[in-house]
Order: structure tokens, then sequence, then C-alpha cells
């Protein structure tokens, strides 16, 4: 996988690239906003992140520019702007998520793999499998092995956000801005508490967990 | 070049839009004042030529009625004999060669030798108690049947005096307008003036550093008042920013030293000690854990800063209380359960207010975390009510409270409460829920429930036309 890192302070650029570098991606590196959109209308990039303030060329720019040329690069923005107002705006720009400095790098590593293996448009599909675990979205319920498991519809929300990350590594900040829409820290651990009522409708009865807490980073739905 | 203190004082003062509004004015007044004197000094005028000329008009269809000579003579030496019934009217009889045979004019003016019909004007010689004056005489003439000559005609003196005594009183009252008008637009202008410079004066005063200064008002409750106490509530806005500002850097100061030397400290000690892989990863674990903890407390700061700055104000739409406060009661609800803890919602009907729904979904939420979080054992309950034209949001515990003496007090920022030190926590929740408070107009206070703890969130609802506006689809699928 290869990436393009589009961020103009050194230092910062230095230990995202070694981060990145360190869990398997091949990282190139532009410090200003006009050659990384030389390098990135190239195409050959599976991935983009940009910082938003860039000398040469603001980032969220740079992202319609591409967008305007057709080149539909997934892009995770990086910005010190966290105000709702500037994801909104970032997210209309043409970014397909936005995280705010400063992060924790799994948190990084988290998004880009979200980025990366993003399935199909939510509205096409009609039921998620994983494993044994089966999700009909059009008739709500959730079956594991043929056995159906009864959700809240929060719960109901939160495993299909897990199904279509399935197998990834999903943040608690994610949960709670896809699911929850809600993008500040409830303090208490309300995700983890969440997390741990839905694997127990979903483990119960069964004896291998599906959920996983990775860590440091959040959690992870197994493909068995 | 030298300019007398006086000389930049008139120079500064022709040069104020209070002046040239005066001036304007002034000479608008003016203009008219002028306008209405001429036109009724030229009726007046007018009116007074028709009189004469009516008057010998009559005269002479008088003396026209007398068709023998001998008669003629007569009324004429009547009406022309000194103390007669027209003392000022004047006559003259003569023969066609313009002798005189009547009246009490001594001969034929020249001006009217002519004989044609119409009106001429001639001077004549009077003498009077303040000695000999020429005075202008308007006649008519004509010749009569016998080929005698007649002229009846007028002494304008009379009517001359009372034009020009008109003339005078008209010149006077306008000199009196125009001084008035003069006086009033300077006392006007003057008055404005001092209002201005009094707000001119303390913005100085402020710009200076004194920002205790305040704009003085009249108390007549007009513009120049509404002016100044306006800016008067905008001062105190600042000034109550200013002061947040500047607790907030000290707070900053303070509260973020302490944990950043600890940190830093723990580095230090760990490199000190021997090299260790093991002990290295702890320290960096624990060093992780504690800049996040840093950050968390920044992260909240700048929320606060940020509801406290207004600056979401015009995002604001209209939204359900109601709904929000739901949404909240869902999140937090599974902690309560793993608490053991029963967290009760009530929200009967919407309740919609203008507002930002994130930041009001925080502000519930960190009320409902702290009732959960200091709440051993009991219940929790959140309600929503609208009435009056006000939103009440209510988070009730069964908690220890808090004593009444301290309940202002854990709205600032950082302060916690001796006995909640163990929980974790960074005492900046309920300054974020009254800074959300004030940015929608209203307030956070905390009651006691007899036992626990009830915090009161209220907010101004909406106007019934306006919808409530949906959640913002372009975050919902972000990953």
């Amino acid at each position: 996988m290869k990436l393009l890192l589009i961020e103009d302070d050194q230092k910062t650029a230095d230990y995202i690239a070694k981060g990145l570098s360190e869990s398997g991606y091949v990282v190139d590196r532009a410090y200003e906003g006009r050659d990384g959109l030389f390098m990135a209308s190239g195409g050959g990039y599976d991935a983009l992140v940009v910082d938003r303030m860039l000398p040469g060329m603001d980032g969220l720019a740079l992202i319609a520019t591409l967008r305007a040329a057709e080149i539909k690069t997934p892009v995770l923005i990086l910005s010190a702007m966290g105000a709702v107002d500037d994801r909104v705006k970032g997210l209309r720009a043409g970014g397909d998520d936005y995280l705010v400095k400063p992060f924790a790098f799994a948190e990084l590593l988290a998004r880009i793999e979200a980025l990366l293996r993003r399935g199909p448009a939510s509205g096409a599909t009609v039921k998620l499998k994983t494993g044994s675990l089966e999700m009909d979205l059009l008739a709500r319920n959730v079956t594991r092995s043929g056995r159906e498991i009864d959700l809240l519809p929060r719960e109901f929300r939160l495993l299909e956000f897990l199904m279509r990350h399935a197998g990834q590594v999903v943040t608690r900040t994610m949960l709670l801005e896809n699911v929850w829409d809600y993008h500040f820290d409830p303090q208490t651990n309300v995700i983890d508490v969440h997390v741990s009522r839905l694997r127990q409708k979903l483990d119960k009865g069964f004896d291998k967990p599906l959920l996983q807490t990775v860590r440091g980073a959040g959690y992870r739905l197994n493909v068995e | 070049m030298p300019v007398t203190a006086r000389g930049i004082d008139i120079r500064r003062f022709l040069n104020t839009n209070a002046f040239r509004i005066a001036a304007v004015y002034f000479v608008l007044f003016a203009a008219s004042v002028l306008a209405l004197l001429f036109f009724f000094y030229l009726s007046t005028a007018d009116f007074l030529e028709r009189e004469i000329e009516a008057t010998v008009d009559a005269e002479i269809r008088g003396l026209q009625e007398q068709h023998d000579f001998q008669g003629l003579v007569t009324v004429i030496h009547e009406r022309s004999a000194p103390g007669g019934r027209a003392d000022n009217m004047l006559y003259l009889l003569t023969d066609p060669l313009l002798n005189p045979l009547a009246g009490n004019l001594s001969q034929w003016p020249r001006e009217a030798r002519q004989m044609r019909p119409g009106w001429f004007l001639f001077p004549i010689k009077v003498s009077t108690r303040n000695g000999p004056e020429t005075h202008n005489v308007l006649c008519s003439v004509f010749v009569l049947g016998n080929g005698d000559h007649l002229l009846v005609g007028r002494d304008l003196h009379d009517a001359t005096v009372f034009r020009n005594r008109i003339l005078t009183t008209l010149a006077w009252s306008g000199l009196i307008a125009l001084g008035l008008g003069i006086a009033g637009g300077v006392i006007m202008t003057r008055n404005m003036l001092r209002r201005v410079e009094a707000v001119a004066k303390t913005t100085e005063q402020i710009i200076r550093g004194d920002f205790a200064q305040r704009v003085p008002l009249s108390g007549s409750g007009d513009e120049f008042d509404q002016l100044g106490s306006n800016l008067n509530v905008m001062l105190d806005q600042i000034e109550r920013l200013m002061a947040g500002m500047r607790q907030v850097t000290d707070n900053i100061a303070h509260d973020l030293r302490t944990p950043l030397s600890r940190l830093r400290a723990r580095l230090e000690v760990t490199l000190l000690e021997k090299p260790d892989t093991g002990r290295y990863a702890e320290a960096l674990r624990e060093t992780i854990s504690e800049a996040d903890q840093l950050l968390g407390t920044f992260n909240a700061l700048l929320s606060i800063a940020e509801a406290e700055a207004g600056s979401r104000r015009d995002t604001a739409t209209v939204v359900d209380l109601a709904e929000i406060a739901r949404a909240v009661a869902e999140l937090y609800e599974p902690v309560a359960e793993e608490k053991g803890l029963v967290l009760r919602f009530d929200a009967p009907r919407p309740v919609n207010v203008r507002g930002d729904r994130h930041l009001l979904s925080q502000a519930i939420a960190n009320l409902l975390d702290n009732a959960l979080k200091y709440t051993p054992a009991g219940n929790v309950a959140l309600s929503v009510r609208g009435a009056d034209q006000t939103a009440r949001v209510e988070v009730a515990d069964s908690g220890p409270g808090i004593p009444a003496d301290r309940r202002e007090a854990v709205f600032d920022r950082f302060v916690r409460l001796e006995g909640s030190r163990s929980t974790p926590g960074n005492g900046l929740g309920l300054s974020l829920v009254r800074a959300v408070a004030r940015l929608h107009d209203g307030t956070a206070t905390l009651e006691d429930n007899n036992p626990g703890l009830k915090a009161i969130l209220t907010l101004p609802i909406a106007p019934e036309q306006a919808e409530p506006a949906s959640s913002d689809p372009a975050l919902a699928e972000g990953a």
C-alpha cells in the first residue's frame, strides 16, 4: 500500500512517515501544497494524508482540485482546527475523513486502514456478512450461525459499523463520531460499556469471542 | 506655525459633523424666513397701492356726477378746504389752458400735461411741522365736457410711511429669527459635540488601558444615552471575556504546569536509572497516558473558549432539546446500569430551542457524567420540560450533593471539591456547561435535591414558526 503524506511540519511528517513505514506502508512525502497536488495527480497512491494548512496551496483547495480532476484517491485530512464547522468544510471539500491534531498514532493508523478498505457505498448493500455473523439492513435483524440476536437500535448501528470495518481496528473516537455523531470526549468510557454490552449479546452461547479489544487502540471484529 | 488653542477649538468646531448639520439647517431656515417675509411685504405693498387707486377712482366718479360747473367748483372747494373730509386728497380744476380755477393744488403738474388716461406720479412740496418735505402724489387726469381739465390725486406720504414701517418691522423680525436660528444652532451643535466628546474621551481612556471607564449617561434615555449604554454593555462583555481569558491563561499556567513537570520528571528519572527496556516501555506508556490527560484538558479548555467566544452562534439552528437529551441519556444508560444506578429519562414532548446540537449534547453529557460519577448508589433523573418560553433541563441525583456555599464555585475552571480528587476529571465539565448556557442566552445552576444535587440548565424556547433542523448528514459516514 502506497501513501502520500502532505505535511509542511518536518518533525510531524518525520514521525508520521516513520510510524506508517513501520506499519508496513510505503510513504512518499510532500512539504508543500503545489508539490503535493502534482504528486497526487499522478494517481499512483492508495490514500492521501493531507494537512489542512499548507504553504503554496491550502489543503482543502488541493483536495477540491483533485476531486474536480476526477481523482478519487481517499483523503484523510489532518487539522488543528477541530470545530464541527471545520470538519464539515473539510468533508465538503472532498475529504473522506477528518482527524484533529493532536491525535494518537493508533487513531491515524485505524483511520487510514478504514479508508483503504472501504466497502461499497452504504446505500447499495442490503446484507452484511462477517463469518457466521449476518446482518439484514432492511429487515433490521442479526443472526450468528443462524441464531437471531436481539439488538437495540443503537447496538444495531454499532454492529453495522463494526461489520463494515470487519478485520480492521476501529477506535473509540471513530465509533463516537460515526455511530453517535458526537465530536466531544465523553470522559467516562461510555463506548467501552456499549461495546461490552454488544459483545455479551454476540457471544452469548458461543465459545469464540467475535469482538476483540485492541489495547491502546480500540476494537476489532474478527473475521473467522 | 503657532496656532492658538482657541484657533484649534474653532477649526475643530467648524470641522464637526454637528456643525455642518446645524449650518445646513440654518441656511434652510434663513432662506424660508426671508422668503416668507418677502412675500408678506409684496402682498402688503400691493394691497396698499390698490387701496389708494380705489379711493382716487371713487373720488373721480363722484366729481363726474356734478353736471353743472358751479356745483363742481363748490364740491372741490368743500373737499379741499383745510380740515375737509379728505385731507390727503388733492384736486385741481383748470381751464383748457391749464389756468387753475379751483382746488388745493397751485399748478398743473408737468408730468400730467399729456392728458393721457391712466395714473401719474409727481412730487409736491409740502410744509409740515418738521419743515418743508417732498411728497409723492398719485393722480388721474381727464378733460371735462366743456374743455376744462380735472386732476384728482392722493398724497402718498402716509402710505409710504406705513410701508416703511412694515419694511422695518419685517427686517427686525427677520434679523431676530436669524439670530435665534444661529444661537439655537450653536447651542445644539455644542450640546451634541459635548455628548459625542464624552464618548470619545471615554474610549480614549479605554484605549490607553483604563478598562474600568464607562460612557457617562445623561439619564434622558435619548439616542446618545442609548448609544452610550450599548457601548457600556459591550464594554462589560469585553471586560468579562478578557477576565475569562486572563483566568484561563492563569489556570493553564498553574494547572498544566504541574502535570507537565511531573511528566518531565518521570522521563528524567527513567533516564537516570539503569537502561532497562521493560522499564522504559512502562515509563513511556505512563507518559502517553499523562499526555492524553493533558490533551483532554486542553481540548476541554478550547471547547469552553469557543463556546464563550460565541463563534458558533451563526451556525445555530432550531433543535429539539428533548431529542438531544434522549440521545445523551441513551449514551450513558449502560454506564448507569453497570454502576447499579437507575437512570430515568423524562421528556414528554419536544422542546425546540435555537442552538448548537453538538454543544448542547456535550453540556447535557457533562451534567449526566457528573451525576453518574458522584452518585455511589440510587438513581439519576434527566428531564426536559418547556414552560413560559423557557426550556429546562434537569439532572437530579441522589448522591452526596454540594454544600450551598460551593455551588457557584464549581462552575469556575479547574475547581474540584475536596474528596472528589480521587475521581477522574479535570474540573472543566461544569465550566463548559455554563459557557454553553451563556452562549444560548440561558443559565446553568445547581440546587439541593434533598438529598443529592440537581443541576438545571435553562434556555429560551425558539419561536413557534421555525422548523427543527435535522442533524448534520455530512458527518454521518466519515470513515
